[in-house]
């Protein structure tokens, strides 16, 4: 198969090559040799993409990369809506990421949730000179206090916590213990740990494992069990997809006892040990609890992609593989059920995006996972990379991309830039930081962490929107106005 | 199925539907172990009381809902300010990555800024090595003519010595030993924001004026008859540097603008990506020192910027977001007595069209209560016009606000019958300002995008100035300043108004005799 059909496969590496080297003449030598081993062409047949990933950036490039309270407070904890989640140390981190992700919930803000509000302990120099433990307390009690209705409350670490030694989790264990056995738990998300907002996501798993199940064991689930319990692990209703997700699993006849953590509560994590299975969407994020679930409950998970029609019926039979020929007939229903919309989805947008070429560089999942959402309305995904992959991600990138694709991971604004100049997409998808420098240069661009304020863009509901909001950048009419006409 | 090719449902739409809605509840009744519905009401109730406020207010240790962010943001905000530089902030990368998203989802432009990176390494030896590689990389890549180093909590944390890691930095060849690298330290567990902006402007000055970290000899003044003009940190940075581009035009008056970046926020989309653009040229950042005298717009963006001028002998005026006719009044006799130049005729036909429109719009503003949470120079100015329409700023909170802003707030409000019933709250933030409203309602609030929520909760119409103004496009594109820019803040404040007493009498044969077509 070919990248492109106008362009031949020599010439398309040969040109990488070229751009490659290219950029990393820019660098002083060290940093080339160092970016050398994150840039590379994909080659079919290789077991990965053929680039080094989760290494520290490096300092002054321009990294698009964020950190561990990222990871955690910003991916993986935020989104729990009946949890309070403190933002612990200074005001910056909580405001930046106050309300930006559009974790979509439902539930009385303020009152029994508590999503899109920015909870600080607002730092002050006092606090990093005697420490923060006396004021977290006092947190915990105003919060008891004030929000009577919490369900939990996590404390997100900001960098200075772990730097000045504070003991949050004494506190955590002392309130919890005087507030009769409430979910407390520290989490040490610190900015400066690990390389990526990656490890962040790994410290909020373990402590989930840590003080949740572990202290939930044994307590009784709300619900009787049913053979056809699943959660759904690593979604977090961005735009509503774990909603437009949720549908289909129910709709093939499947229980979701849990959302992991869009739209997620306390009550729905301690559930989860009960499940049959856990269907995996983002596996960069949420692979490690699975993978605990695995070996201490005994429960299979399995990934799943639910970006575009080919891709949600092959998962959609994948889950149903792990379950009994009722759920296996109820997914060949639901594929059914959807394949009008998919068609008239698909020859409405298609003939409009047909051998369009995109560029992605996105987070946990994406990078891969909407490709075959673009190849389903005829577009080709020329480059790609992730923010903060592993070795793992990039195997299963494989799976996903041509041969010939330009990999680039954890890309700097620099090579980002004369990339797209060169290969001149027809569509960048990235983040905010990107969208503007993109537009400028007259390429159209998709925010892909965000949806670009729409969404959803899982399930069958949400292809028709992805499809629409593609066609929607890449034949806007603006586009043909960058140029002045007198010239 | 509600989805349809023809007519694509978005989230707007897509979830109302029974199919979401029922999934929806199930998801409630069954897993969520869901509060019930009447104990919800119950506490919802309980938080409009004046005993929760009163609980609220006497909050010691907790922050909810905070309008400021931290000192690092306006250290970048005022690097961008200077030709061609590059801010580098020494830390955590995670913290670049948050401003130059927030700066974007405000300005909906790049906003170009490098991180040191450190890590656990950096954090037990220092991060010395992520300087001197950082500054190598940055100037190499993306060519800056000045690179303005500020800090993140984590270097501050551990003391890292600015000075000493740059001179090391520039012996070790990252950058040329005659580079401009001046810096500043920006504790985010210091201040806000706008201390961040204060410490930068003064530590590119300083770097300037007081001969380069003891690199090249000190600049000797040698009074001019320009003056320089400080902006602060302004969310309206685009409209309004323009505007006091064109007024010092009008008055014929030599100026330079410290920290214009008016211009890279605010780049075309012509086929190129100018990652930087426009800015005070850093020759005119030297020369800066033999102005007659310094303008700072916000007294609170340049408590230390100000005496430190002051210091090399200029006369420094300084105001607080000057909103309106009296506010820009003063200002513009402040520059003509400053610069000797007569306010033309021009301004004076301006300040009479603005003058105007306020008594053409009076009576729909006139005894109007307005709640304002902001930065504190904005809030001041703001509510300084509010009076000057007749309506009364009987909420006026400022979260990065302290004693010196309630002093100016209590003397303003005594300037007016109109400041009678006002009060202003320092330090709090927009969890009070939800008990404020509930307990003390008003007719409208003003505030940044964030006061949706107050709106929503409270049913107060939310009229968007500040920063960030997230939700709403090109706002920022606007003066706020000089007479023009009174008559923007006017025009916001009648559409709302308009809007909202359409919203009020349009429900037909009830209300609907009020829906009038001319008001």
């Amino acid at each position: 198969m070919s990248l492109a059909t106008a362009e031949k496969l020599e010439d398309i590496k040969a040109r990488n090559k070229a751009l490659i080297s290219e950029v990393l003449e820019v660098y002083p030598e060290k940093t080339a040799k160092r970016r050398a081993k994150h840039i590379g062409t994909y080659e079919e047949g290789k077991p990965d993409c053929g680039v080094k990933s989760n290494i520290k950036s490096i300092p002054g490039v321009m990294t698009i990369r964020g950190c561990a309270y990222a990871g955690s407070k910003g991916v993986v904890w935020g989104p729990i809506k009946d949890m309070i989640h403190i933002s612990h140390g200074p005001v910056g981190c909580g405001q930046y990421s106050w309300a930006a992700r559009r974790n979509y919930y439902i539930g009385t803000t303020g009152i029994d949730t508590f999503v899109t509000m920015q909870f600080t302990s607002d730092f002050q120099e006092k606090d990093i000179v005697f420490g923060g433990d006396k004021k977290l307390a006092k947190i915990m009690d105003e919060i008891q206090d004030l929000f009577p209705l919490n369900k939990g409350i996590t404390v997100q670490s900001e960098c200075p916590i772990g730097l000045i030694g504070d003991d949050i989790e004494a506190v955590s264990k002392q309130k919890s213990k005087e507030y009769g056995g409430k979910t407390i738990v520290p989490v040490r998300c610190e900015g400066f740990r690990g390389v990526s907002q990656s490890l962040g996501h790994h410290i909020a798993n373990d402590a989930v494992r840590d003080w949740v199940f572990d202290k939930s064991a044994g307590k009784p689930v709300p619900f009787e069990s049913s053979p056809y319990d699943v959660a759904i692990i690593g979604d977090y209703n961005i735009g509503g997809d774990a909603w437009s997700s949720r549908i289909l699993l129910e709709e093939m006849g499947l229980r979701v006892i849990a959302q992991w953590s869009g739209d997620g509560t306390i009550a729905e994590l301690e559930a989860t040990p009960k499940a049959k299975l856990n269907v995996l969407h983002c596996y960069r994020s949420m692979n490690y609890i699975s993978r605990h679930m695995e070996e201490k409950y005994g429960i299979p998970w399995v990934e799943y992609n639910f970006f575009g029609p080919s891709k949600i019926a092959e998962s959609l039979r994948r889950i149903a593989s792990h379950f009994d020929d009722k759920i296996k007939e109820g997914a060949e229903r639901v594929i059914a059920k959807y394949q009008a919309l998919m068609a008239a989805t698909i020859a409405k947008y298609r003939p409009r995006l047909e051998g369009k070429k995109v560029m992605l560089f996105v987070g946990g999942l994406r990078p891969r996972h909407v490709i075959g959402a673009y190849e389903d309305l005829g577009m080709e995904v020329v480059g790609t990379g992730y923010e903060f992959g592993h070795n793992d991600d990039y195997q299963r990138t494989t799976h996903y991309v041509k041969d010939g694709t330009l990999i680039y991971d954890d890309v700097t604004g620099y090579e980002f830039e004369k990339f797209v100049e060169k290969i001149q997409p027809d569509l960048v998808g990235s983040g905010i930081k990107e969208k503007y420098v993109f537009q400028k240069m007259g390429v159209p661009f998709r925010q892909m962490h965000s949806w670009d304020y729409s969404g959803p863009y899982h399930g069958y509901d949400g292809f028709a929107i992805f499809a629409r909001d593609m066609d929607m950048a890449i034949n806007a009419p603006v586009w043909k106005l960058a140029k002045t006409p007198w010239n | 199925m509600a989805q349809n090719a023809d007519n694509v449902l978005d989230h707007f739409d897509l979830f109302r539907g029974p199919e979401y809605k029922e999934m929806l509840e199930n998801k409630k009744k069954n897993f969520e172990n869901a509060v019930p519905a009447d104990e919800v009401e119950r506490v919802r109730e309980w938080t409009k009381t004046e005993e929760y406020r009163e609980k609220n207010f006497a909050r010691e240790a907790l922050t909810v809902n905070p309008a400021k962010a931290c000192q690092p943001l306006g250290a970048v905000f005022a690097a961008v300010g200077f030709e061609s530089t590059l801010p580098f902030v020494h830390g955590s990368q995670g913290c670049v990555a948050y401003y130059r998203s927030h700066f974007s989802r405000h300005f909906k432009e790049p906003s170009s800024c490098v991180s040191s990176s450190m890590t656990e390494d950096a954090a037990v030896f220092g991060g010395l090595n992520n300087m001197i590689d950082g500054l190598a990389n940055s100037y190499n890549m993306y060519k800056p003519k000045m690179i303005s180093v500020s800090t993140t909590c984590m270097a501050e944390v551990i003391g890292d010595d600015l000075n000493a890691f740059i001179k090391t930095a520039k012996e070790k060849g990252s950058v040329p030993q005659e580079y401009d690298v001046p810096f500043a330290h920006t504790p985010a567990f210091v201040g806000s924001h706008i201390t961040g902006y204060d410490n930068v402007m003064k530590g590119i000055f300083e770097h300037f004026w007081d001969g380069k970290a003891g690199t090249a000899p000190k600049l000797e003044r040698q009074p001019n008859e320009t003056i320089n003009f400080i902006g602060g940190f302004d969310g309206y940075t685009v409209g309004n540097l323009r505007e006091v581009k064109r007024i010092f035009s009008l008055m014929n008056v030599d100026y330079t603008i410290l920290g214009d970046n008016s211009d890279v926020w605010d780049t075309p989309s012509d086929g190129e990506f100018r990652m930087y653009d426009g800015g005070t040229t850093l020759e005119e950042a030297a020369n800066a020192v033999h102005a007659k005298a310094t303008i700072s717009m916000q007294e609170f963006c340049t408590e230390k910027t100000l005496p430190y001028i002051q210091g090399k002998g200029q006369e420094v005026v300084a105001f607080n977001h000057p909103i309106g006719v009296a506010a820009t009044d003063k200002f513009l006799m402040e520059i003509s007595r400053i610069t000797g130049k007569p306010i033309p005729e021009e301004l004076a036909k301006e300040r009479g069209r603005l003058v105007d429109a306020m008594a053409d719009s009076s009576a729909h503003i006139h005894g109007k209560k307005f709640a304002i949470y902001g930065d504190p120079d904005l809030t001041l100015g703001l509510a300084g016009f509010l009076m000057e329409l007749g309506a009364e700023p009987v909420h006026v909170l400022s979260t990065n606000g302290g004693k010196t802003w309630e002093k100016r707030c209590n003397e303003l409000f005594a300037s007016s019958p109109f400041g009678a019933n006002c009060h202003a709250y320092a330090g709090r933030d927009l969890w009070h300002m939800r008990s404020l409203l509930f307990t003390e309602p008003v007719d409208f609030l003003i505030g940044n995008t964030y006061g949706k929520y107050l709106d929503r909760d409270t049913g107060t119409p939310l009229i968007r100035i500040g920063f960030p103004i997230f939700d709403r496009h090109h706002h920022h594109r606007y003066p706020v300043w000089g007479y023009q820019g009174g008559l923007n803040v006017l025009v916001w404040i009648l559409d709302k108004i308009f809007d909202e007493i359409d919203n009020n009498s349009n429900v037909p044969s009830k209300s609907d005799y009020s829906f009038d077509i001319i008001r």
